[in-house]
């Protein structure tokens, strides 16, 4: 791979701009083969140079979809689960699935750093807006994992993991999903312990413990804790059912499908790929390829290859 | 001095807060082993045994090991890394039972601070606090106690006017319900309370204190707001009843505890004279009358501190 001068990727990318009409194609060359860390770099020299914030010139003259991708491509992770996050708290129903995916796939640091940023650009906590925009069960659920700091550790206590599979499989048996205790194992220990008690359940009671969730398909609260088991426990398959969902649905729903590609490819996107291959019998590249056109297209194809190299 | 003020100052070394190494070295080393059979025969922490022998009262043992202990706690407390030290002081706050000192470190500590004891926790004892906290509570305090130790609170100082003044309502209202339902287990209350900045939540207090002049109590949640909001009142509170006479064991901890982690802080210069108004003397004067040696010593001089 070329190594390219930060100094080059700003001028090119200025130059992207100049002029009618923006030159996507150098844009998505640039910027969909460049680490998140030396994009930072990228931002940085460009304020430095320019004396403008090439977000903000992104903004001006890009359109839609793949304004959207690029944009979200271009921030620092962590600004980026913030503002996630930020628009999640400020939309209804489905976002609830949002910000249960971002704070139950990131590790404890990253859900660090994302609160962080939010602090700093929103001024306030993500956590007071979760609880102030949130009631009832979900804001019961998902106060408690915004706020977690997970021990990361790989130490697991199988007496505890018997006896909360037993909790769990009686609360769910009488179906008080909502159950304090429910929520204080999903929201507090750590993902080896959920992992070791979730297999306990299986090998107990026989099924795994997302199908026993299953009982109403309406029910928004249970799909919420369908997913925040995923997230915790497999979260590869969860993103694979985002996309194809995303993908499948009429027209697609191109937020979960910009959301899942800029914030997964520097981390898991290859075993997504592999999954989706699995599941779908065809290439998330191909399926990508007959959904969308365009630019758009283009940069989703470009970062989804982003760590093969 | 005379051997009736020694018998007095030996009596006090055995029966106070902190030990007095210098009379103990002072008396008990000169003394004949006649002085001593007198001292046994006279005090009141021994008993005269059926085979005829003055037997150490156990009780006063044990609450000797407290006292001679107390230097050495707090000397151990005040090298410990910040982190450690609120790490394990909830920890053993969780083991007692002692919630009080959980919400005493989860809302006085700053952000940063809180968020470095519960890493220091993951290490210490290979648990997130939070799963601790929400284990083992099982009361109606589990709510408020889980919100407070996972709270990552802004740090700015902006304040959303309007909506303090909304949530200060919320409060008042859940106060004045609390013979029909317990405040702290009202959903909103336990919102602003484990989720607001602390600027906000003074806003609030302010807001709280316009309606209703009568905000102290000695609920949970005037604690929980004491902690956020004033500080250096609940921290002033907390080192009076340590000092009193006949205080317990846990009441008398918080002397240790509470200097120990603030006397680096802002706080300590406020906690003085908040303590000096409410009481009419110095915090200093109070520990000097009431506590002895080393323990008194290392105290006096770490509050002493950026004087």
């Amino acid at each position: 791979m070329a190594t390219h001068s930060v100094a080059e990727d700003c001028e090119q990318l200025r130059k992207a701009f100049a002029g009618w009409g923006t030159n996507e194609g150098l844009i998505i060359s640039i910027l969909a083969h460049r680490s998140s860390a030396q994009i930072k770099l990228i931002r940085e020299t460009y304020a430095q140079t320019y004396g403008e914030d090439l977000l903000k010139d992104l903004d001006k003259e890009l359109s839609s979809d793949f304004e959207r991708v690029v944009v979200l491509w271009a921030l620092d992770p962590a600004e980026r689960d913030a503002f996630l996050a930020n628009e999640a708290t400020k939309r209804w129903t489905s976002s609830n699935q949002v910000l249960v995916e971002i704070t139950c796939t990131r590790t404890s640091d990253q859900l660090l750093l994302a609160k962080q940023a939010y602090h700093a650009r929103f001024k306030r906590s993500l956590e007071e807006d979760v609880a102030y925009r949130s009631s009832g069960d979900f804001r019961k659920l998902l106060v408690p994992l915004a706020s977690t700091y997970r021990y990361e550790g790989d130490e697991v206590n199988m007496t505890l993991a018997k006896s909360e599979a037993k909790i769990l499989h009686e609360k769910i048996s009488e179906k008080a999903y909502n159950h304090e205790d429910v929520i204080r194992i999903l929201s507090t220990r750590g993902k080896a312990q959920i992992n070791a008690t979730l297999n306990h359940y299986k090998n107990e009671f026989g099924n795994d413990i997302n199908k026993d969730l299953k009982t109403d398909p309406k029910d928004e609260f249970l799909a919420v804790l369908r997913a925040t088991v995923k997230c915790l426990t497999r979260p590869e398959k969860y993103f694979e059912k985002v996309l194809r969902l995303a993908i499948n649905k009429r027209g697609t729903d191109e937020g979960a499908l910009t959301r899942v590609v800029t914030t997964r490819a520097e981390i898991d996107m290859k075993i997504i790929k592999e999954e989706y291959h699995k599941r779908n019998s065809v290439t998330l590249d191909h399926a990508i390829g007959k959904d969308t056109t365009g630019d758009y297209e283009k940069m989703l194809l470009a970062l989804i290859c982003h760590g093969d190299a | 001095m005379a051997l009736s003020d020694e018998f007095q100052a030996l009596t006090k070394s055995f029966s106070g807060f902190g030990v007095d190494e210098k009379s103990m070295i002072s008396v008990l080393g000169k003394w004949h082993k006649d002085d001593i059979k007198s001292y046994r025969k006279e005090s009141p922490h021994f008993v005269q045994d059926d085979r005829l022998f003055e037997k150490w009262v156990d009780p006063r043992v044990a609450f000797l090991e407290h006292e001679f202990l107390r230097f050495k706690n707090a000397v151990v407390l005040w090298t410990m890394h910040p982190w450690e030290r609120d790490a394990r002081l909830m920890k053993e706050a969780l083991d007692g039972q002692a919630y009080g000192v959980i919400i005493e470190v989860a809302c006085t500590r700053s952000s940063e601070e809180l968020l470095g004891a519960r890493r220091a926790y993951h290490s210490l004892f290979d648990h997130s606090i939070e799963e601790d906290v929400a284990s083992r509570v099982n009361d109606s305090h589990r709510k408020l106690l889980v919100g407070l130790v996972s709270s990552y609170r802004y740090e700015g100082t902006k304040v959303q006017e309007a909506i303090a003044k909304s949530e200060a309502k919320i409060l008042f209202a859940a106060k004045k319900n609390a013979d029909k339902k317990n405040p702290i287990e009202d959903e909103e209350v336990v919102r602003i309370v484990t989720t607001r900045s602390k600027p906000h939540l003074k806003a609030i207090f302010k807001h709280c204190k316009e309606i209703n002049e009568d905000v102290d109590d000695e609920s949970i949640l005037a604690k929980t707001m004491q902690c956020l909001c004033t500080p250096q009142t609940y921290f002033s509170k907390v080192l009076d009843a340590s000092l009193c006479h006949g205080a317990d064991e846990n009441t008398k901890k918080a002397l240790t505890r509470v200097i120990v982690t603030r006397a680096d802080e802002e706080d300590m210069k406020a906690i003085k004279e908040e303590y000096h108004k409410q009481h009419g003397v110095s915090l200093s004067k109070n520990i000097d009358d009431v506590v002895n040696g080393n323990f008194k010593d290392f105290l006096l001089t770490l509050i002493a501190r950026g004087d």
